[in-house]
């Protein structure tokens, strides 16, 4: 399929999916938002690029593999539970920095749980994806 | 000691993570998935020494207090749990190197039995029942996939058939855990059971308990509810069954002794009487249902529920031998399945077909192979000095202290059944003369030769070590039964 204003669209569209993305998982801090909404946004931004361009186009503007992206995911999210255990608290004890960043508003182990969750919906969701598209 | 405590749930997964992402590199997959077993096995036998040393213990995750937070505790019971899950997740990953195959490795095999076996450690080790909930259901998420890994046909339609029954399985479990936090106000285990005890509205919280023992049921394969198994268990490659076999449904049994040692204990005339009749009529038909069998798998799966009936009998009595039984048991039963399971899997690949009547032969072309069919067999029969008989001596001793003759007389019958029809077996795949028109196909490899031999050893270990074995099993019975150990490690001066 090949349709000249979908393609277009899609150039215009992806960066702002991309960025609102972005700000739902940081507007999830304390708002309705979150790693999982902005990992599906952002994975609906790579699968609009497969349905305009191909799924080539849309592999290579991901870059990663998908399931390395679940496994980055994981990880991401795993970490935030160790950090604490290092020092010295329960497994999965919040642990906040208490200086303010501009944009984050507030960093701590429960941010890096949510990048987490982010990255792994996009890894799982693209996955499905791809693997549907290549039937 | 925090860490310990959390080291069963997180070892597995942070395996299953580092499986994920060597996606393509197979062979790094296989040796994380070893190295992940062996580490877990380490941390669960630590846990357990810990824990008898120092009697229970618990975390508070994420350091809410309990009843509130999420509560890790860890008992001699669920420690006991935690070390057979960890035995059986490695002897399965290091035979799983010669059975499975590339297909099903390339597919995301290792993390996927390592999160399962995250789950029903989890399972094992959490206070919470919502937890206890999340749990299930990652361990069901992942033998979903497992069951269905491969896609053949016959596969498929056990799948559905086991994720049906399983799904409704959890939906009568949330529905009775809303009912529960309804009436009770908590969902911390060691908070239910003080709360329950000053519940005046019995009959209420006897439908529950009720409602549980349905959930509980059917993933423990408890007689009405046990159709999936046999129906399923023998599709998937014989590394998940046995897996499966050894521990999915003995979540759900560890599910059931929590619930009607810790918390259902305040009309023991209604719901430990319904136990009884289940237990009773489970094994009946397990065993019954086995002798049936013409086929090494699905037979092997019928023995599974008539032992879940052995379990039932000794939590239905509700004293604090049958409960040390009961631990024993489970123990016996976890080592001896598995290495049977194993076993089914050898034949299998050398002769290319598990059906009974098409294998033959083993008794002259493999000794070793005999003996090690042997030990568990006999074992699983209650054959003297095998761990079976004192396990099942133990149940029995404590059906008639409890003045249980017709349980006393179902188990002993069926403890006859099992032993016609493993000698049935012994007749079938070793001593028969194996059929001209099915010759040897392959051989089996020493990576599956290895674990089969090394379950075999360890039946005969836990045979000749019941002694301590079996004050282990005491100490822990102590404990469930006990409950004041339990919540007051749990809510300490919160309360």
């Amino acid at each position: 399929m090949n349709s000249l204003i979908l393609s277009t669209a899609t150039r215009l569209l992806l960066p702002l999916m991309l960025l609102y993305s972005v700000f739902l998982l940081i507007r999830g801090h304390n708002e309705p938002g979150g790693g999982f909404v902005g990992g599906l946004v952002a994975a609906s931004a790579i699968a609009l690029i497969k349905f305009s361009s191909g799924l080539e186009r849309a592999r290579a503007a991901l870059r990663f593999d998908p399931i390395t992206l679940v496994g980055t995911g994981l990880l991401f999210a795993f970490a935030s539970g160790l950090l604490p255990l290092v020092a010295g608290m329960p497994f999965l004890t919040a642990l906040w920095w208490d200086q303010k960043i501009p944009v984050l508003l507030k960093a701590g182990t429960p941010v890096l749980f949510d990048l987490g969750v982010y990255v792994l919906v996009v890894g799982v969701v693209l996955t499905m994806i791809f693997a549907l598209s290549e039937e | 000691m925090s860490l310990l405590l959390v080291l069963p749930v997180i070892i597995p997964l942070f395996t299953a993570i580092l499986a994920l992402l060597c996606w393509r590199h197979i062979n790094v997959q296989r040796g994380i998935a070893v190295v992940g077993a062996s580490c877990l096995m380490v941390a669960a036998v630590t846990l357990l020494l810990t824990i008898s040393d120092r009697g229970i213990q618990c975390v508070q995750v994420s350091n809410w207090q309990a009843p509130f937070g999420i509560t890790l505790v860890a008992d001699l019971f669920g420690a006991v749990m935690v070390v057979l899950a960890a035995t059986s997740l490695l002897a399965v990953t290091v035979y799983s190197l010669g059975s499975v195959g590339r297909a099903l490795e390339a597919v995301g095999y290792y993390p996927l039995i390592h999160v399962m076996v995250a789950g029903i450690c989890g399972a094992f080790l959490t206070g919470d029942v919502f937890n206890l909930y999340v749990c299930f259901e990652v361990t069901l998420v992942s033998s979903f996939v497992l069951m269905a890994m491969g896609g053949e046909r016959q596969q498929i339609e056990g799948a559905i058939k086991y994720v049906t029954l399983n799904l409704m399985a959890s939906a009568i479990f949330l529905a009775a855990i809303g009912l529960l936090y309804g009436v009770a106000g908590t969902l911390n285990m060691a908070d239910l059971a003080t709360v329950l005890a000053n519940e005046p509205r019995q009959t209420l919280v006897n439908s529950i308990a009720m409602l549980f023992m349905v959930g509980f049921g059917i993933k423990a394969a408890v007689f009405p509810l046990f159709f999936w198994l046999p129906a399923s268990y023998h599709t998937p490659n014989v590394a998940i069954t046995t897996l499966f076999a050894a521990l999915l449904t003995k979540v759900g049994v560890y599910a059931l002794i929590r619930f009607f040692t810790l918390i259902f204990v305040g009309d023991t005339g209604l719901t430990h009487t319904v136990l009884l009749v289940l237990a009773g009529l489970t094994m009946i038909t397990g065993v019954l249902g086995a002798v049936a069998q013409t086929e090494f798998r699905r037979l092997l799966s019928f023995h599974i529920i008539s032992q879940i009936g052995y379990l039932l009998l000794g939590l239905g009595l509700l004293t604090h031998f049958s409960l040390a039984a009961v631990v024993y048991f489970m123990g016996h039963v976890i080592i001896a399945k598995t290495a049977l399971l194993l076993l089914s899997g050898v034949t299998q690949r050398i002769s290319g077909t598990s059906e009974l009547k098409e294998l033959g032969g083993f008794y002259k072309e493999s000794p070793l192979l005999s003996v090690v069919f042997l030990v568990p067999a006999l074992s699983l029969a209650g054959i003297p000095p095998l761990s079976g008989f004192w396990a099942k001596f133990a149940v029995v001793k404590a059906s008639l202290e409890a003045e249980q003759y017709v349980m006393v007389v179902a188990a002993l019958a069926v403890g006859l059944f099992t032993l016609y029809y493993m000698l049935n077996v012994w007749a079938e795949v070793f001593w028969k003369d194996r059929p001209v028109d099915h010759p040897v196909v392959a051989k089996a490899p020493l990576v599956m030769w290895g674990p089969m031999v090394a379950m075999g050893i360890l039946t005969l270990g836990i045979s000749f070590g019941v002694d301590p074995l079996f004050q282990l099993a005491n100490r822990a019975a102590f404990q469930l039964i006990d409950r004041q150990e339990y919540i007051r490690a749990v809510l300490g001066g919160a309360l």
